[in-house]
């Protein structure tokens, strides 16, 4: 197996791990740790598509994609921790309650 | 090229305006903004409508490295109803932040609900709506994607009530997976095909697991977004716990876009390569939805949970146009009604929320066995419920009947029975638990009750907004010719090409 073909598929493996956990796990810090696996997962797949083996030189649109998908998770779990700040403040919980809502 | 920027940027300004102004000067941004967006609005409906579907490069950079916006028909459609609902929900927003019982104190006994934290994230939410609708790219549909969940969870949570926060929260974590998920599919198909670019795409694309399994994904992603049966369960609670005219608009405008995707992605890209057996099956969810939905609205006792699971239904509504557009002849039919019902329903839910908003500033609660007597107290309210309830059950001559026409002519025409069922089933439990809500207005109150009287301006925008739902059942024509410009159908058309 090439190493490109290692990176795609532990990119993947990430990606399904991390939608488990989402899942699996109550407490919301967790959650939101297994949604940046989901999104790492996601940008070493894109990592792994960058390759151009025929010229050597990596496909830089790939790489533009994962910048900015970067940005895009870091503004997401910014916020994302503030509001489960402010869930912990306003409720002392720590998770979303199990019946689906009010 | 102007009018499409301005659509996007005239929003962003005015968010930043809003963020370093604060209060000073607030009306007057609401002012320009909308009347900035609704100018640029007109003019990009006024060069598709002279000159067909447009692409532009942004920066002067085309595709396959650059960004494309494209805009056709059903962007200009959407763009208008973007903008119209938006408008007047903002309105609403302005008198609501205003006033002064709108609850929602948290523990110091100070709202969080402020214009100085709101007007920025409206604004934002409105552009990302524009940018979705107008691009071309997939990656930068991604982006527009978050932008617009992000807001709108913000919005949802600016209240800082526990119930609003943990709706919020559930929110934002589905609607992340879902986008991750439709990122992953991205990947996927810039790996197999190297083009970002929508119209590229639908021009290299070709049959086997690497277009499958991307499109899969995608879409699963953004039924996620879009609440379908059964990944529905966050919405309810998210929709019914937020503040009004945040509800108007996730109910109206938010869920539309991942739909709006859904149905980009398929008709320009993915067309050949559909199984009849997808569209049966996400038709099939639709119907699932549509008596899911129903019945669950049934037995609320919050109103604006009866609204919200209302949201459910006819959310299903929506996706019975995929196994209709499998058959040549309807399938033009079929696609116009799904997306007419798109567009009547943003409005008469929109209304639909800003109403129950009103009845909960008067009472207090929205408890549905306690409304005896409100419609003596707030006529108007009621009258935009009733309208937007007319529009909902699909009776004449209201613009849900002219959806709802089209999709049964398409079932009918096609021979599929069940479906054509399945809509008239739905409209009579629409019907039914709409009643409920009217039923108890209109009776007589055995006990007093304190009405508070809410402004002017609440009442109005509500009403207005259902009028013209009712209006898009008269002037029908005219949407639909503006429908047809740059269609997916006839299959004749080259696919892709302005």
């Amino acid at each position: 197996m090439s190493q490109f073909q290692l990176y795609g598929m532990t990119g993947v493996a990430l990606f399904g791990l991390g939608m488990y956990a989402v899942i699996a796990h109550a407490h919301l810090i967790r959650k939101i740790l297994a949604i940046n696996f989901m999104g790492s997962g996601i940008f070493l797949v894109l990592g792994a598509v960058a390759r151009r083996a025929s010229e050597g030189m990596p496909d830089p649109v790939p790489h533009a994609m994962v910048l900015t998908g970067i940005v895009v998770a870091v503004s997401a779990t910014a916020f994302s921790l503030s509001l489960t700040r402010r869930i912990h403040t306003e409720t002392g919980r720590s998770s979303l309650p199990r019946d689906g809502g009010t | 090229m102007i009018w499409a920027a301005g659509t996007i940027m005239v929003p962003l300004i005015a968010a930043c305006m809003s963020l370093l102004l604060r209060k000073r000067g607030g009306l007057w941004i609401l002012a320009g903004a909308t009347g900035g967006i609704l100018l640029a609005v007109g003019g990009v409906t006024n060069q598709v409508w002279e000159q067909g579907p447009l692409r532009y490069p942004l920066g002067g950079w085309g595709a396959p490295l650059g960004i494309d916006w494209y805009a056709d028909g059903l962007t200009v459609l959407l763009l208008l109803m973007c903008a119209a609902v938006m408008s007047l929900t903002s309105l609403y927003a302005w008198s609501y932040l205003s006033h002064e019982s709108h609850a929602g104190a948290n523990q110091d006994g100070q709202s969080m609900f402020t214009h100085e934290r709101f007007w920025p994230l409206w604004f934002f939410l409105w552009a990302s709506l524009n940018a979705l609708f107008l691009s071309a790219d997939l990656f930068n549909l991604y982006v527009t994607l978050e932008l617009f969940s992000l807001s709108a969870a913000m919005l949802m949570t600016l209240g800082h009530q526990p119930a609003a926060l943990m709706a919020g929260m559930r929110y934002l974590m589905v609607s992340m997976v879902g986008s991750l998920m439709y990122l992953l599919g991205v990947a996927f198909l810039y790996a197999a095909y190297g083009t970002l670019d929508l119209a590229m795409l639908s021009r290299v694309i070709t049959a086997g697991s690497q277009t499958w399994m991307p499109m899969t994904l995608m879409t699963l992603g953004l039924l996620l977004k879009t609440g379908l049966f059964p990944l529905h369960i966050w919405l309810p609670p998210a929709h019914a716990n937020a503040p009004s005219p945040v509800s108007a608009i996730l109910s109206g405008l938010v869920v539309k876009a991942s739909f709006y995707l859904v149905l980009r992605l398929w008709f320009q890209v993915f067309e050949p390569h559909v199984s009849s057996s997808a569209g049966q099956f996400l038709g099939m969810l639709g119907a699932g939805a549509i008596i899911w939905g129903s019945l669950q609205a049934f037995r609320q006792e919050r109103l604006k949970l009866l609204v919200a699971y209302s949201t459910v239904a006819q959310l299903g509504y929506l996706f019975l146009l995929f196994p209709l557009t499998g058959t040549a002849s309807i399938a033009e039919t079929a696609w116009s009604g799904g997306i007419y019902h798109a567009l009547a329903h943003a409005f008469a839910k929109a209304s639909m929320f800003l109403a129950a908003g009103n009845i909960m500033l008067a009472l207090g609660h929205d408890r549905i066995n306690e409304l005896d007597g409100i419609a003596q107290a707030m006529p108007m309210s009621l009258f935009a419920f009733g309208l937007g309830g007319i529009s909902l059950m699909g009776l004449p001559p209201s613009g849900g009947f002219v959806a709802k026409w089209l999709l049964l002519t398409a079932a009918w025409d096609g021979e599929f029975w069940w479906w054509a069922g399945i809509l008239l089933g739905g409209g009579l439990l629409t019907a039914g638990y709409i009643f409920i809500v009217l039923k108890r207005a209109f009776a007589t109150p055995t006990v007093h009750t304190t009405i508070q009287s809410i402004p002017f301006t609440l009442e109005f925008t509500a009403l207005t907004l259902a009028v013209l739902g009712i209006l898009l059942g008269l002037i029908a024509t005219l949407p639909l010719t503006l429908l047809h410009i740059g269609n997916p159908f006839p299959l004749t058309l080259i696919r892709g090409e302005p």
